[in-house]
Formats: C-alpha cells, sequence, structure tokens
C-alpha cells in the first residue's frame, strides 16, 4: 500500500463494478434455480440436492464453477459445499438464523459485492426434509441449551408443536378465529393447482380444512400445517453492471431494499405475542432502503410454515391494519385476480417446505419477476419476499424488481 | 403419565432447577429498575445491571395461549394429546409450560384463565407445569 491509499480507496473499489450502495439496484440476481426434483427424493442427499440446484443456478447465469468467488449457505457449514462444487472462496456467510437464512445471505452478499469483498456470489439451499438422507436428527437436540430447558423438557420441539403456540392469542385478540385459518389455506391452494410441482394441489374449501383435515395441533389441522418435502434451490449474485454482460442479461432481477432483525431464540420469549417485532423492523428497514411503499409492490412472498404466519406478516408488514388480516385473504385479495398476489407457488402450505422455505420464497419471486411462474401474475415489476427463522426468533425482508430505478 | 425430555442446567439456570426439586418455583428481580425476567441470567436483560437477585414467586398468573398437540413426540404417551402452553406470571414473566388437569378440549381452556404452578417428576428434577384454577 502507498500513502496514495486514503479514505477515499474503498470507493475506489466500490466504483470498479460500478457498485456504492448494495441497494438502488446496483447488485443483481443473475441466476437462479431449483433442484429438478422437489417432494420425495430419497436417492439424494442433502449435499447433492445443494450441488443440483447450485449448478443449474449456474448454468441460468451462463456462469462456470470458477467464476464464483463467494458463497453462502445455512445448514451444512459453507465449506462442506464450497468444496464439494469445487470453488475455493475468497468470501463466505454461513450465517445460520433458520429457514429466512438464505435471504439474510442476499443482504449480506449484496454488502460483500457493493464493498468489493466478493464480486460474483452463489447462495444454496438443499435439504432431506422428508427423506432425511445425508441429515442431522432432531433426537441430537441438546437439553441444555435455553430451547432445551425451558421448551424440550414440555414437548416443544418440532414446529408443529412450537412455531403454533402464539396464534390462539393472535386471533383472541382481534376477534378472528380459525375460519381465518382456513381461509389462508383455501387462498394459497387456488395458487397451488395451477402449478404442478406443487406438492398439495387438490382444490380444498375452509369447511374441508377445518372439520376433514387431520388435527394436528389445535387449533391447526394437516392442511394448516406445511408439506414436509425434499428438495433444494440456489441463487447467483453479482453488480448489475457485470450483469449487463451475461447471457441471463434480459432476466436479472435487482435488489432495491433489505432488512434484517432477530428476536429471542425461545419463542416463550417473544416481546409481545400477537405481533413479531422483527417483522415490524426487517420490513421497515426493506421499505425505507428501497425508497418504497406498500402501493409500490406488486407482489408478495410471505414465509408460510404454518397458516398463521401470512396473518401475522400482513399485519407486521403493514399491508393491512391491525386485525384485518384474515377478512383480506378471505375476500379474495391475495387469490388469482387479486389486488396482491401473495405465495403465488401455493406457499409453504402447499407447494414445497424442505425445513428452510425462504430459498423457494425468493424463487418464486424472482420467477414472477422474470415473467416465468407456473401461475404467473401479469406485470410484476416489484416483489416483497417476507420471511421468519426459528419460531419467532428471527426475520428478514428483501424487496427485488425486475428494472433497475 | 406424561413423560419428555429431561433438562439439563447449566450455572446460570441451576438455581432456577434447584428450587424447582423444592418444589418452589425462583425467577430473578433487577434490583435496580425492579423488573423481573426470565430465562436465567447473570444480569438483567432490561438494563443491563448485575445487582440481581433470585426471588421465590406465587407461580400464578393467566394463560396467554396454547395448543393442543395430537402428535407428542417419545417418550410422551402418542394416545394422550399434550396441552402446550404458554402462561404469564402475575410478575409479568412469560414461560411455557404444560397445562396439566384439564381435558384437552378448547371449551375447557379459555385464554386468560388464571393459572397456578405444581411440579411434575422428570428424571432427576422437577418440571414446573400449571393447572387452570377449579380443575382438579
Amino acid at each position: 500500500m502507498t500513502a496514495t491509499h486514503g479514505p477515499g480507496s474503498m470507493h475506489g473499489v466500490g466504483s470498479m463494478h460500478g457498485v456504492r450502495s448494495m441497494h438502488g439496484g446496483n447488485v443483481a440476481v443473475v441466476g437462479a434455480a431449483e433442484t429438478s426434483g422437489l417432494g420425495v427424493l430419497p436417492e439424494m442427499s442433502m449435499v447433492q440436492l445443494h450441488a443440483e440446484a447450485a449448478r443449474y443456478a449456474l448454468a441460468d447465469a451462463g456462469l462456470s464453477i470458477g467464476d464464483i468467488d463467494g458463497l453462502a449457505t445455512a445448514g451444512p457449514l459453507p465449506m462442506e459445499v464450497s468444496d464439494y462444487l469445487g470453488i475455493t472462496p475468497r468470501w463466505v456467510d454461513g450465517t445460520m438464523v433458520g429457514g429466512c437464512s438464505f435471504l439474510l445471505h442476499v443482504r449480506h452478499a449484496a454488502a460483500a459485492i457493493a464493498a468489493g469483498a466478493a464480486t460474483t456470489v452463489l447462495i444454496t439451499h438443499g435439504e432431506s426434509g422428508r427423506s432425511r438422507v445425508g441429515m442431522s436428527r432432531y433426537a441430537a437436540m441438546s437439553t441444555d441449551t435455553a430451547s432445551g430447558q425451558f421448551e424440550v423438557p414440555y414437548g416443544a420441539l418440532l414446529p408443529y408443536a412450537t412455531f403454533t403456540v402464539p396464534a390462539l392469542r393472535f386471533l383472541h385478540e382481534r376477534g378472528m378465529s380459525r375460519a381465518d385459518l382456513a381461509e389462508v389455506v383455501v387462498a394459497q391452494r387456488e395458487w397451488a393447482m395451477g402449478n404442478p410441482r406443487a406438492f398439495r394441489r387438490k382444490p380444498i374449501t375452509a369447511e374441508e380444512v377445518l372439520n376433514s383435515s387431520p388435527p394436528v395441533a389445535y387449533p391447526f389441522t394437516r392442511d394448516m400445517c406445511c408439506v414436509v418435502t425434499d428438495g433444494g434451490g440456489a441463487l447467483v449474485l453479482t453488480a448489475a453492471d457485470r450483469a449487463a454482460d451475461l447471457g441471463s442479461a434480459g432476466r436479472a432481477v435487482y435488489l432495491l431494499g433489505s432488512g434484517e432483525a432477530t428476536e429471542a431464540p425461545i419463542m416463550s420469549q417473544m416481546a409481545d405475542v400477537g405481533s413479531f417485532g422483527a417483522f415490524r423492523r426487517s420490513s421497515a428497514e426493506a421499505f425505507a432502503t428501497a425508497g418504497l411503499s406498500h402501493s409500490d409492490i406488486d407482489h408478495l412472498m410471505c414465509y408460510d410454515a404454518f397458516a398463521h404466519l401470512p396473518l401475522y406478516m400482513l399485519e407486521d408488514l403493514g399491508f393491512v391494519g391491525r386485525g384485518e388480516s384474515g377478512a383480506f385473504i378471505a375476500s379474495g385479495a391475495t387469490r388469482p385476480g387479486g389486488s396482491l398476489p401473495m405465495n403465488t407457488n401455493g406457499g409453504g402450505l402447499s407447494y414445497t417446505h424442505t425445513g428452510m422455505y425462504g430459498m423457494f420464497a425468493m424463487q418464486e419471486a424472482i420467477r414472477q419477476l422474470r415473467g416465468e411462474a407456473a401461475a404467473q401474475v401479469s406485470g410484476v415489476r416489484t416483489s416483497f419476499v417476507q420471511g421468519v427463522g426459528m419460531y419467532f426468533a428471527a426475520s428478514a425482508s428483501l424487496i427485488f424488481a425486475s428494472q433497475r430505478p | 403419565m406424561a413423560g419428555g425430555a429431561t433438562p439439563i442446567p447449566t450455572p446460570d439456570t441451576a438455581p432456577f432447577w434447584e428450587a424447582a426439586r423444592a418444589e418452589r418455583l425462583a425467577i430473578q428481580r433487577c434490583r435496580s429498575c425492579g423488573r423481573h425476567y426470565f430465562y436465567p441470567r447473570d444480569f438483567c436483560p432490561h438494563c443491563a445491571s448485575g445487582d440481581v437477585e433470585w426471588r421465590d414467586v406465587s407461580g400464578s398468573g393467566r394463560l396467554i395461549s396454547y395448543v393442543i398437540n395430537y402428535r407428542p413426540l417419545p417418550p410422551h404417551d402418542p394416545a394422550e394429546p399434550q396441552i402446550i402452553a404458554l402462561v404469564e406470571l402475575d410478575e409479568g414473566v412469560r414461560m411455557l409450560t404444560n397445562i396439566v388437569g384439564s381435558p384437552a378440549e378448547p371449551d375447557r381452556l379459555p385464554l386468560d384463565a388464571p393459572v397456578s404452578v405444581e411440579f411434575e417428576p422428570r428424571g432427576d428434577w422437577k418440571l414446573p407445569v400449571f393447572r387452570l384454577a377449579g380443575e382438579r
């Protein structure tokens, strides 16, 4: 280093790629893909699912392994994936906050690209959530952690018996009922019916969701709980200026805004049982950094491991007022033809849910922005992706667009 | 009788579990800001003061929310639905727990119902669980 490298040198690094901010559309998703199979894939291990999705995402971008200098993943350690693929990264991110980790990876990768710490980042997800091939097991959970001491001894370990516990309070505070949970399922099933890759595609009525679907954990029946599947997905990100030179240039999707937030590691300590502060904080930052408001959003993905989550999210993100989420969904606003198309792949409730669904929420947002979705909505220019991590422990929010502002 | 995983106390949580084994519910209170807090820590998460104390509390509170789990994990009896609940103690702290003594019927589990603590053997320890007032 010479004396000429003063305080301005970091700006010099950024301007190599024409990138100064991680937002404003300066960073683009240039490759996106899911595994060819989704659902029941006992012939593939977890890391194979990562690798297949990664190779498809690279092919989608028109890039090769040698072009990747950054890798992010959650579940396995980053080197388990990078070395398997033959990547020697100069930047890694193993942030693990649960199912929305991959949304945080997008945010972190964008910051790294803007800072010059990485040029082209691969983000991978793969999970043998149904077949459990090459996965660690819940039974290995220790009982000396906060969760292990204060949740697990009460039978609160698996998501359906833990993540669901706050729902009755949310409904009670608003004068809402189980019927509002059922309407979420019905609305999303309408999207899934148009999607051949969706795991649950059979038409269903609210009455069937409430009374015919087997009870799992009252107030939740089976159809109010996500599917349990195997699958994977991957994204490739780089500076938007570089995106123009790639084969996928006309299909690039740009990051306009982002936010992340965490709260307590155990659900009992969430600050307000009927509203999740981390949803409010990360979404507010995503809107602020994008310079957009709710009326600018054409398409919404709300991570729906269970039917209460889209209700929390619609209210905590501010798309509707307190207590209005159930009526909004029942009105058809989020269904095909509605004013705010939501979870248009069918969501975790009907499309797929490997355990950490966040990657699939982003994949559908990108397909909609590219005009390539199975149940394509016309004229999607902006998409808001809202994720949740663990059981009301973490949140991430991203705003993508089909054009640079 | 319901079974389940046995907690393994750590140095910061041991006073909670030692008290529970003696059938006392003990939680921490900050002498600086006067607030109770849970889960156990050596300092106050509200004001960061290290001037904190353990206090025995009455164990009365109210039912905040719950699920009736029809698919409990072993060693809990799979045929016996399990009520997994949030209760808020009179001191303002919230805990996850099980409701005992009530039938697994929503009509018998009104939110905001008063609850009181009791203790259930679990391995070498005892687990605080709660019962709705009037259920025996």
